[in-house]
């Protein structure tokens, strides 16, 4: 009766949720429409079958995600039936904030981590499951599976709450919360591998196809909508490109890409010589950066 | 040995190529056990530098990863013109300035035979309790240590927590042996160094290795610079150490961690197996109860289960409706646990607050809880000589063994036979730190012998006799507040009345009872331990208890009122300002404590933490001692305690 390496990561996921039930008065699960969530929310079925997981799903949406990722979303919402609660930073929104005028750093201080942090202390949620995993950066190694923040949202990376074998310190005051990271130890490739073991649905973007992309910073970047204006020498291509992960389009770069099945992405994944945050722009502001927007809230 | 995980790429395979090279792909990564290890040790013995190494040499730094760490060197690095690979790892801003490592990082890699988790833990004294932390879940330990400076006070430290912690195989790995000219006679002597002070650790397995985590030598490739070393590398040993904990051989112990009600016809116990199996329609006992029960059914989202084991998260559904709730267990009926709430442990004190005994925290294992006091501190255990001495209490980093004495009693086993069984946290109730790691020795003979004897004349009986219902009013606050005064005032009106009632003054008590005890902060603990359990007895006796006692920590007052039941513990906080109290000074104590002749005293050199919630507050400025006992007597009237 040896368990798999994936047997085990999921045993170890439906723990983790089971306790965050069984302990908090008032969970939900961050839920960004990524392939992490994705998993995650395959894993949050699992662990209270037969009834429904018993908090609702939020989604921060920074205004500016790919247009494909919200009709993904609502897709599933209705397909599985979970409560889902959309949260937008409606001052940013009146204020016209965006990547293209604002830059990445204030875009996604406002548009995320504001908007998460407003979307928290208006429901009094005390506990946030997160899908982020320890080996997609360095600061996120570090971080605890149970991870504290004090009544201002935030995270002290020097003083974390010690965490012996699979006992959880869940105890939270007035303001405070806990953010909880149920697939902390998988790694890229056991994301895709159960994915594919799972038959778990997600959004087509991850699948090669021809798009429309324009050449900046290095980056690919999918024009998505209208929004984007193309600058001085750009010029809009057809490319056969997916991307590794998502976020707001205009801060997450394509790679080109043949991979149209999941097998493909596992096998490109297998052979890929730099990381899949590498097409985030938000994580090169400055190093350390990830960190920074971490100890301000951000997930 | 090949170190690649990538599956050879024809030139433009076809996608059912893909998928059959991919799947087979898949399929040998199914058979790949795990294993858990941390890299522990001293400062500078070079932790973060080995995982880097590995991490490195398994290919599994990504381009844009080196690229970043190139800049980072020229920046943070400490080793010139080399990458610094432990800057792949320090992950923290502070760590990288510092050049140290505070928090234990977790770190994947994985080669042709094995998965491996890595936790790479600080070896700062001050961060212990992270190393405490990676320590818990490893199944081995690498101790590394510097070969030009040898077996150092961390290298025990780390050693003996490791051994603590159930790990029982060992690496002991000679770092930076190209600083001692890659010398036989150094290992040898720090092999032997290490052997000696470890023999009563009870280490089944210890491996010492060679090796230049800087240079590669010995970590993953063999080193052409030690012809004398013909033991294996590093990784050439993780690949194969045995790790089985046996988990499936011992009897099954399954943890409730949440009970899964979607309607009326259906009650799902869902926890993960600590140890054994458990098939469809086997006898199970639960723990608390002794009540026996049949598993109908194993459910999971992808179907029942005929059989489960030891690790796997599932939800057992049984044959009828018997109580079961989160914090108690299903058991194997012939090999139950142990059902007690006084134990022998032994502890990690993570706090800066010291571990006192008679103070009380909250106690936790994997999913059961209750508030417990240290009833006794039996030794302290050396972490350099593995010596017991006897110790007051506990500080921060310090390793002992205590006696503990739950509220309601736990299902557990030792450590010694179950890891996950035998574990608890101790949670501070104010602050919700987790300030100690327990692992359970064994149960006290006490608390399976010693059982309550059922009295026929009980507490209402004795107290209908006296026409009023038994209470503490527990008066806290500075010397010289008026607690005593009111007290005295307000005894004398029940008194008249005809309540039976008693007074428990603090200097008094010192004069008899407590003649034994000091000032220091243990002993006030205990001071007020014991009012506590006295004033509990006169409780049971149907008496209205008036306790007036400084009674400064918050963590004692609530101890007392743990003792005893709901309304039977009124708080009065006595609200004078220190100016006031030292301007009063009844008994001349407050010119002396400033002086300095009298030391700690709350309010001067200890701390008085005043109540946030107590069921009564008075602020004596301005007002008088009569007027403050009528008004705590109406309070109690209002409320019907006479």
């Amino acid at each position: 009766m040896t368990m798999t390496h994936l047997q085990r990561l999921e045993a170890e996921a439906i723990h983790i949720f089971r306790e965050v039930a069984a302990t908090f008065s008032k969970p939900v699960m961050l839920y960004s429409v990524g392939k992490d969530s994705s998993v995650m929310l395959h894993l949050a079925m699992k662990a209270f079958y037969p009834a429904k997981p018993p908090f609702p799903f939020l989604h921060v949406d920074s205004h500016w995600k790919f247009r494909e990722m919200i009709e993904f979303r609502d897709q599933m919402a209705e397909k599985l039936g979970f409560d889902l609660l959309v949260h937008k930073n409606q001052d940013g929104v009146r204020d016209g904030v965006g990547p293209f005028t604002h830059g990445s750093s204030s875009h996604t201080h406002i548009m995320k981590t504001m908007a998460l942090r407003e979307a928290l202390s208006l429901h009094g949620f005390d506990a946030a499951f997160g899908g982020a995993r320890r080996d997609e950066e360095k600061s996120r190694a570090k971080e605890r599976i149970f991870s504290f923040r004090n009544a201002q949202q935030s995270w002290d990376p020097k003083n974390q709450r010690p965490e012996m074998w699979k006992i959880y310190n869940t105890r939270v005051g007035q303001g405070e919360s806990i953010r909880v990271f149920p697939i902390s130890n998988w790694t890229e490739l056991d994301v895709w591998q159960y994915i594919l073991q799972e038959g778990i649905p997600i959004v087509p973007l991850y699948f090669a196809k021809k798009r429309p992309v324009v050449e900046r910073d290095g980056m690919l970047i999918m024009k998505d909508d209208d929004r984007m204006e193309l600058r001085d020498g750009e010029v809009l291509q057809e490319r056969l490109v997916r991307f590794r992960t998502l976020g707001c389009y205009p801060l997450t770069g394509a790679v080109e890409s043949s991979a149209d099945t999941l097998e493909g992405i596992v096998r490109e994944t297998l052979v890929a010589r730099t990381s899949e945050r590498q097409g985030r722009a938000i994580d090169h502001d400055e190093s350390g950066s990830m960190e920074k927007k971490k100890r301000e809230g951000y997930f | 040995m090949t170190m690649t995980q990538t599956p050879e790429l024809n030139a433009e395979p076809s996608r059912a190529e893909i998928a059959a090279e991919v799947h087979q792909f898949l399929a040998e990564q199914e058979q790949k056990t795990l294993l858990r290890f941390l890299t522990c040790g001293s400062v500078d013995d070079g932790k973060s530098t080995l995982i880097g190494r590995l991490l490195y040499d398994t290919k599994l730094i990504f381009e844009d990863q080196l690229a970043a760490l190139e800049r980072d060197s020229r920046k943070h690095g400490t080793v010139g013109e080399d990458f610094d690979l432990a800057l792949l790892v320090d992950g923290l801003e502070a760590e990288r300035e510092q050049g140290i490592t505070i928090d234990v990082a977790y770190r994947f890699f994985s080669t042709s035979k094995r998965k491996f988790i890595v936790a790479d833990t600080p070896g700062h004294e001050q961060y212990t309790r992270n190393m405490a932390t990676g320590a818990s879940t490893a199944d081995l330990a690498v101790v590394l240590i510097d070969a030009r400076r040898g077996v150092l006070q961390q290298t025990r430290r780390h050693s003996f927590i490791a051994s603590l912690l159930g790990i029982r195989n060992i690496v002991v790995a000679v770092n930076k042996i190209d600083l001692v000219d890659h010398s036989q006679e150094v290992f040898n002597q720090i092999t032997a160094d290490y052997a000696a002070f470890s023999r009563t650790l009870g280490f089944t397995n210890v491996q010492a290795i060679p090796m230049s985590a800087r240079f590669g030598d010995n970590v993953t490739i063999r080193s052409d610079k030690m012809d004398w070393y013909d033991g294996p590398t590093l990784l050439e040993h993780l690949e194969v150490v045995p790790v089985d904990e046996g988990l499936l051989d011992k009897p099954l112990r399954f943890p409730v961690q949440y009970v899964n009600r979607p309607n009326l016809d259906y009650r799902g116990f869902c926890g993960t197996i600590a140890s054994g199996m458990v098939t469809q329609g086997d006898t199970v006992v639960v723990a608390k109860s002794g009540k026996p029960s049949t598993v109908a059914r194993i459910v999971t989202q992808d179907g029942d289960l005929q059989t489960a084991a030891a690790g796997q998260a599932v939800t057992l559904v049984l044959s009828d409706e018997i109580e079961v709730s989160r914090g108690n267990m299903l058991v194997s009926p012939e090999h139950r646990p142990v059902i007690a709430d006084q134990f022998e442990a032994t502890v990690v004190w993570f706090d800066d607050k010291a571990m006192i005994p008679g103070r009380s925290y909250l106690l936790r294992t994997e999913t059961d809880q209750a508030p417990a006091s240290v009833t006794a501190l039996k030794h302290r255990i050396d972490v350099n000589s593995f010596a017991h001495e006897a110790a007051k209490h506990l500080d921060l980093n310090e390793v002992g063994v205590i006696n503990l004495s739950t509220q309601a009693p736990l299902a557990f086993d030792t450590y010694a036979a179950n890891r996950v069984t035998g574990a608890f946290v101790l949670i501070d109730r104010i602050t919700n730190a987790t300030v100690g790691a327990g692992m359970i020795n064994h149960e006290l003979r006490r608390a399976s012998n010693v059982h309550w004897q059922s009295l026929d004349v009980n507490k209402s009986a004795r107290a209908d006799l006296k026409l009023q219902k038994p209470v503490v009013l527990w008066f806290t606050g500075l010397s010289g507040s008026g607690k005593s005064t009111i007290a005295n005032l307000l005894e004398k009106r029940l008194f008249a009345e005809g309540r039976h009632t008693y007074t428990l003054d603090g200097d008094n008590v010192r004069h008899g009872l407590n003649r034994d005890l000091g000032f220091t902060e243990d002993d006030r603990v205990e001071n007020i331990r014991r009012v506590g359990e006295v004033s509990k007895l006169m409780v049971d006796a149907g008496m209205i208890v008036l306790v007036s006692f400084i009674s400064p920590f918050i963590s004692e007052r609530r101890m007392a009122r743990s003792l005893m039941e709901d309304h039977e513990f009124v708080e009065v906080f006595v609200d004078t300002s220190f100016e006031e109290c030292a301007r009063r000074d009844p008994k001349g104590l407050y010119a002396k404590a400033l002086r300095g002749e009298i030391k700690n005293f709350t309010g001067v050199d200890s701390p008085y933490e005043a109540p946030e919630a107590a069921e009564i507050h008075v602020k004596t400025d301005g007002r008088t001692a009569e007027d403050l006992a009528d008004e705590i007597e109406a309070w109690l009237k209002d409320r019907g305690y006479f």
